[in-house]
C-alpha cells in the first residue's frame, strides 16, 4: 500500500522553524559576531509568525492540528522568543557566556512549546513538551561556572523528568481505557461509553493535572521555580516564565477542555484548590523575597493561580481570557526582566531588591518603565495588567465562581504590596550607591515595546480581546 | 425612557476636562527636568486653562433637570459592551470644579515648597487631577473603576515621594487600604453587570430591580470601596497618616477631593441602584456616621500634631456628610452634598493654612508654636476664617451644611440628631483650642520674626475665603444645582414615594 503523503501545509511553521534552528547552529560555526546569530533568529522568528498567520487545519491523521487557539499561543511563544533575544546580547558579553548555541537552544524550545500548543493528540504534546522542556534544562545551566546556574538547571531537570514519568503515567492509564490517545477520540470514548466516574479516568485526569501543574509552576508542584528562576541566566529567567508556562497552559486548556470536557465538574474539583493555593502561597512568600528574580519567580506562580481561572471557568469565555492574559503577562513580565538586566553589569549582580534604592534619581527612565511594569503586574489601570485580570475575574464570574474571584482579587490586593515595595524603593529612598546601567539598542527597543504595549492594551483593550476571542472560537 | 441630554456645549467640554490636565502632563514629561521654573509654569498655566473650560460648566449647567448634562459616548471595548460615557448631573457637577479649582491651589502652594524631583510631582498632580474629574464624570461603571483606581498610583507617589518622615509606610497603606476596599467593589461591578443582562451603563443599571439578597451583598462590596475612602469608622484609620505624612499639595487634595468620592460613591451608585438595601441599612451607616462624628471629635482633642488633628476633623465631618446622605431625605441629602464641598473648600484650606506656616518652620508641633498672631496678622485672621468655617459658624459656609444634615437627620432618627449635634460642640471645643494654643498666648522662639504671607500664599487662600462667605451668606447659587437631581435620587431610592416635603424649608428660611 502507498503511503500517502500527509498535508504538510498545517505543520508548515514548524517545518520551517526545525530547518532554520538547525541552520543557526551550522551558521554558528562560520559566524564569529554571535549578535548577527541573535539577528538571524529574530529573521527567523519573523518568518516563522509569517507562516503561522496563514496555517491552518489538521493533518497527519488528526494528531496535530493548526487552529486559532495554536495560532494565538504561537504570536505568544515568537514573541516571546524574539523579546528575550533582544534582552540577551549585552548580559551574554557581560556573563561572557556568547555562545551560539544559545539562540539555536530557545529556537529549539520555542518550537517544542508550538507543537504543544498544536498537539491534539497526547503523543504530540510528549513530544513537543520534551523538546521544550530539555532545551530549557540546558538554557538554564548556561553559565556553566556558576554553581546557582547548575543547580537550577539540576533542578529543573529532576523534577521536571518526574512531571515527565506523572504525564506518561497517566496517558498509559488513559490509553488502557479509552485505546487512544487522540483528545478527540478519549473524548468521544468518555461520552459514548459513559464512565464519567471511572475511578482509573479520574486518576489519570490527576495525573494530568499534576504534570502541567510542574509546568505552569502551580503550588504545591512549583518548588522548582524560585531556584530555577534564580540560578538561570536572567534572559532565560524571563523565557521561562512565560513560554514553558503559556504552553502549559495551552496543553492544560486543550486536554481539559477536549479531551475531559465531559468531566468537568470533577476535574473543576482538583484545580480549584490547587489555583488557591497557588494565589496564596505565590504571592504571601513573594512578600519575605529580597532577590528580586526570586520575588518575580514567586510572582509569576501567582499569576499562574489567576490564570488558572480561567481554565476553571471552563467557558469559550474563559478560554480567551486565559489567552488574553497570558499575552499581558508575557509583555509586562519581559518588560520587568529587562530592566533587572538592565541592572547587571560587570562585577555587580543587581539582583537584590535593595539595588533599585534610588533609582528614580539616578536613572529616572528605567525607574519610570519599572513603575510601569510592576504597577501592570499589580493590575491596577490604566495598565494592561489590570484589563487582564479583569476580563479574568468576569468570565469566572459568569461561570459561577464568584466567591473563587473574591479570594482571587484579595490575594491580588496582597500582592500590591511587593510590586509597590520596588517603586517604593526606586522613588521614596536615596540612592546608596551609585548603580551602572548597561543598555544595548536591543534592549532599549524591548523596553520600548513592551511599555507601549503594556499601556496601548491597558487603555484600548478591544483588539487583543477581540482577538482572543475569536482564537477559542474554533476550539 | 431618556435620561441625558445631548451637549450643548458645541464641544466635548469634559472629555477636555480630563485630557487637558493629561496632555500638560505629557508635555511636561518631554521637558527638560533641569527647568524647574518652565515646569511649574507649565503646570499652573495648564491648570489655570482647566479651570477656565470648566467654569463654562457652571454657566452652562441647566438647573431645572436631573437628567445627565454634556453627555458623550463612544465605544470602547464592544464585546465588552464598555463605553466611553462621560456626562455631568447635579450631584456631581459641582465637585468637578472644586477639583479643577483645588489643583490650581496646589499648584500654587506647591511653587517653592517642592525642590526635588519637581518634574515628577507636577506630572503626578495633573495625572492626578485628570482622573479626579473622570472620576466624577464616568457614566460608565468600568470607566468609573478605572479613573478610581487609576489615581492610586500619582496619589500613592505624591505621599511616598515628597511627603514626611513617616510617608513610606503611610503611602503604603493608603494604597493597601483603599485597594483592597475596590477590588471588592470590581467583584461586585461584574456581578452586577451579568445580572443586569451585559451593561455597565450606569443609567441602564439604574432601571432595573435587583433581589433584595443579592443588593445586601453588593451594598457591602460598595461599602467596602466607598467607606473606606470617606472614610467611615472603623477603617478611617490610613486617613490620618495619609494626611498628615502627605505633602501640602498630597493633603490638600485628599481633604478637598479624594475622600469625597467616597460619599459621591455612595450617592451615585450604592443608593440608586441598591435602594431596598441602602434603606435596610441606613441603622447602620448612621450609627457608623454619628460614632465618626463623636469619636473623631474626641481623638481631636487629644491630639499634638496640627495636622493629624485636621486629619481627624475630617473623620468627624465626614461623619456628618454620611450621616446627612443616609438620612435619605431632601435636606439631608442636599446638606451632605454642601457639607461636602464645604468640606473641601474649608479642610483644603486649613491643610493650605498649614502649608503656608509649615514652609516657614518646619515643624507640625503644636505645643512648637504660640503668638502666631502677633507676627503673621494677616495669616491669624484668614486662618480663624476658616476656624470659624469648620466650627459651623452662621455666615460661613459650614452652618449651612450642618444645619441641613442635622435637621434632615433629626427627621431620619432623632437620637442620630441629638448626638450629632454634640459633636458640633466638641468640634469648636477642638477648633478653638488649637486656635488659641498656636496664636494667641505667648510668642514661641521658633514663631519669633516670620513673615507674613506673600502675594503667592496670599492668592492661594483668597478663594477659599470667597467660597465660604459665598456659600455661608447666599447658599442657593451651589443648592440650586441639586434639586431636581437629589429629588430624583430620593424618588429612587424610597420607592417613588418620596413625599415631596416642602422640600426646600432650610433654604427657603436661610435666604
Amino acid at each position: 500500500m502507498p503511503i500517502a503523503m500527509p498535508n504538510l501545509a498545517p505543520v508548515m511553521p514548524e517545518i520551517v522553524m526545525t530547518c532554520l534552528a538547525i541552520l543557526l547552529l551550522m551558521a554558528d560555526l562560520v559566524i564569529r559576531q554571535k549578535d548577527t546569530l541573535g539577528l538571524i533568529s529574530i529573521i527567523s522568528a519573523g518568518i516563522v509568525l509569517y507562516l503561522v498567520l496563514g496555517s491552518s487545519g489538521e493533518t497527519f491523521a488528526g494528531m496535530f492540528i493548526s487552529d486559532g487557539y495554536s495560532m494565538f499561543f504561537k504570536l505568544i511563544f515568537l514573541a516571546n522568543l524574539i523579546l528575550t533575544v533582544l534582552i540577551s546580547s549585552r548580559y551574554l558579553q557581560i556573563m561572557r557566556i556568547n555562545f551560539g548555541e544559545y539562540y539555536a537552544l530557545m529556537m529549539f524550545a520555542t518550537l517544542g512549546m508550538m507543537l504543544m500548543a498544536s498537539a491534539a493528540d497526547i503523543i504530540v504534546l510528549y513530544l513537543g513538551l520534551e523538546l521544550m522542556a530539555l532545551s530549557t534544562y540546558v538554557l538554564a545551566g548556561f553559565i556553566r561556572y556558576d554553581m546557582r546556574s547548575n543547580e537550577a538547571a539540576i533542578k529543573y531537570l529532576l523534577l521536571g523528568a518526574f512531571a515527565s514519568a506523572i504525564l506518561l503515567y497517566g496517558t498509559s492509564m488513559i490509553y488502557g481505557l479509552t485505546g487512544t490517545t487522540n483528545l478527540k477520540g478519549i473524548a468521544a470514548y468518555i461520552m459514548n461509553n459513559n464512565i464519567a466516574g471511572n475511578p482509573v479516568l479520574m486518576l489519570s485526569m490527576v495525573f494530568f493535572a499534576v504534570a502541567f501543574s510542574f509546568k505552569i509552576a502551580a503550588v504545591p508542584f512549583h518548588m522548582w521555580a524560585p531556584d530555577a528562576y534564580e540560578g538561570a541566566p536572567t534572559p532565560i529567567t524571563a523565557f521561562m516564565s512565560v513560554g514553558p508556562k503559556a504552553a502549559g497552559f495551552a496543553v492544560l486548556g486543550r486536554i481539559f477542555l477536549t479531551a475531559f470536557a465531559s468531566v468537568r465538574a470533577d476535574w473543576s474539583m482538583v484545580l480549584i484548590p490547587i489555583a488557591v493555593l497557588t494565589m496564596a502561597i505565590g504571592n504571601i512568600v513573594a512578600l519575605s523575597q529580597t532577590n528580586i528574580k526570586r520575588m518575580l519567580a514567586y510572582s509569576s506562580i501567582a499569576h499562574a493561580g489567576y490564570m488558572l481561572l480561567g481554565i476553571i471557568s471552563g467557558t469559550p469565555a474563559g478560554l480567551s481570557s486565559v489567552l488574553n492574559y497570558m499575552l499581558i503577562y508575557a509583555l509586562m513580565n519581559v518588560g520587568a526582566f529587562a530592566v533587572v538586566i538592565m541592572l547587571r553589569s560587570e562585577g555587580f549582580a543587581g539582583e537584590n531588591i535593595s539595588d533599585y534604592e534610588g533609582l528614580s534619581k539616578t536613572h529616572p527612565t528605567a525607574a519610570a518603565l519599572m513603575l510601569i511594569f510592576m504597577f501592570s503586574l499589580t493590575g491596577i489601570p490604566p495598565m494592561a495588567g489590570f484589563m487582564g485580570k479583569f476580563y479574568l475575574f468576569m468570565s469566572a464570574i459568569n461561570a459561577g465562581y464568584t466567591s473563587l474571584v473574591v479570594v482571587a482579587v484579595l490575594f491580588s490586593a496582597i500582592s500590591a504590596y511587593f510590586y509597590l515595595r520596588i517603586v517604593m524603593l526606586m522613588y521614596m529612598k536615596e540612592p546608596r550607591e551609585s548603580v551602572q546601567l548597561n543598555t544595548s539598542p536591543g534592549l532599549g527597543l524591548a523596553l520600548a515595546m513592551t511599555a507601549v504595549a503594556v499601556i496601548l492594551i491597558g487603555v484600548l483593550p478591544g483588539k487583543v480581546l477581540a482577538l482572543a476571542q475569536m482564537a477559542v472560537a474554533s476550539f | 425612557m431618556v435620561q441625558t441630554m445631548d451637549n450643548t456645549m458645541g464641544f466635548p467640554i469634559l472629555s477636555v476636562l480630563i485630557f487637558l490636565p493629561l496632555a500638560g502632563a505629557a508635555l511636561i514629561l518631554l521637558m527638560n527636568r533641569a527647568n524647574d521654573k518652565a515646569i511649574r509654569v507649565v503646570s499652573l498655566s495648564v491648570s489655570i486653562a482647566t479651570f477656565i473650560v470648566s467654569l463654562s460648566l457652571f454657566t452652562g449647567f441647566d438647573k431645572t433637570t436631573h437628567l445627565m448634562q454634556f453627555v458623550e459616548r463612544y465605544e470602547w471595548i464592544p464585546s465588552l459592551n464598555m463605553s466611553y460615557y462621560l456626562g455631568l448631573d447635579g450631584i456631581s457637577v459641582l465637585f468637578v470644579l472644586l477639583s479643577t479649582l483645588v489643583t490650581i491651589l496646589c499648584v500654587l502652594i506647591s511653587w517653592e515648597s517642592i525642590r526635588t524631583k519637581t518634574k515628577e510631582f507636577f506630572i503626578s498632580l495633573l495625572v492626578m487631577e485628570g482622573a479626579m474629574i473622570g472620576v466624577f464624570c464616568s457614566l460608565d461603571f468600568m470607566l468609573f473603576y478605572i479613573f478610581w483606581e487609576a489615581m492610586l498610583i500619582p496619589m500613592y507617589l505624591l505621599i511616598g515621594v515628597w511627603g514626611g518622615p513617616n510617608r513610606v509606610y503611610a503611602a503604603v497603606k493608603f494604597f493597601l487600604y483603599t485597594l483592597v476596599g475596590s477590588v471588592l467593589m470590581l467583584v461586585g461591578i461584574i456581578v452586577l453587570y451579568f445580572y443586569a443582562g451585559r451593561t455597565f451603563d450606569i443609567l441602564e443599571l439604574m432601571t432595573k430591580a435587583y433581589p433584595y439578597k443579592m443588593q445586601l451583598m453588593l451594598f457591602w462590596a460598595f461599602f467596602a470601596a466607598f467607606a473606606v475612602k470617606v472614610p467611615m469608622f472603623p477603617v478611617h484609620t490610613w486617613l490620618p497618616d495619609a494626611h498628615t505624612e502627605a505633602p501640602t499639595a498630597g493633603s490638600v487634595i485628599l481633604a478637598a477631593v479624594l475622600i469625597k468620592m467616597g460619599a459621591y460613591g455612595f450617592l451615585r451608585f450604592s443608593m440608586p441602584l441598591l435602594p431596598d438595601a441602602s434603606r435596610a441599612m441606613t441603622p447602620v451607616m448612621l450609627t457608623l456616621s454619628v460614632i465618626a462624628i463623636i469619636y473623631g471629635g474626641i481623638i481631636c482633642l487629644a491630639q499634638t500634631d496640627l495636622k493629624r488633628l485636621i486629619a481627624y476633623s475630617s473623620v468627624s465631618h465626614m461623619g456628618f456628610v454620611t450621616l446627612g446622605i443616609f438620612a435619605l431625605n431632601t435636606q439631608g441629602v442636599e446638606g451632605g452634598i454642601l457639607q461636602m464641598l464645604n468640606h473641601g473648600v474649608v479642610t483644603g484650606a486649613l491643610f493650605l493654612s498649614v502649608g503656608v506656616i509649615y514652609d516657614r518652620t518646619h515643624t507640625r508641633v503644636i505645643a512648637d508654636y504660640g503668638g502666631v498672631a502677633s507676627v503673621m496678622p494677616i495669616y491669624a485672621s484668614l486662618f480663624m476664617v476658616f476656624t470659624f468655617a469648620s466650627v459651623g459658624l452662621p455666615a460661613t459656609n459650614g452652618f449651612i451644611g450642618e444645619f441641613l444634615i442635622l435637621l434632615g437627620g433629626f427627621k431620619a432618627n432623632q437620637w442620630a440628631g441629638v448626638l450629632a449635634a454634640s459633636g458640633i460642640i466638641i468640634g469648636a471645643g477642638y477648633m478653638l483650642w488649637l486656635y488659641q494654643r498656636v496664636f494667641f498666648m505667648e510668642t514661641s522662639p521658633k514663631v519669633a520674626g516670620l513673615q507674613d504671607m506673600n502675594m503667592r500664599e496670599l492668592l492661594t487662600l483668597l478663594p477659599m475665603v470667597v467660597l465660604v462667605f459665598w456659600i455661608g451668606i447666599y447658599p442657593n447659587v451651589f443648592l440650586s444645582f441639586m434639586h431636581p437631581s437629589v429629588q430624583h435620587l430620593l424618588e429612587r431610592v424610597n420607592g417613588g414615594s418620596a413625599p415631596a416635603v416642602a422640600a426646600n424649608i432650610a433654604t427657603q428660611i436661610l435666604r
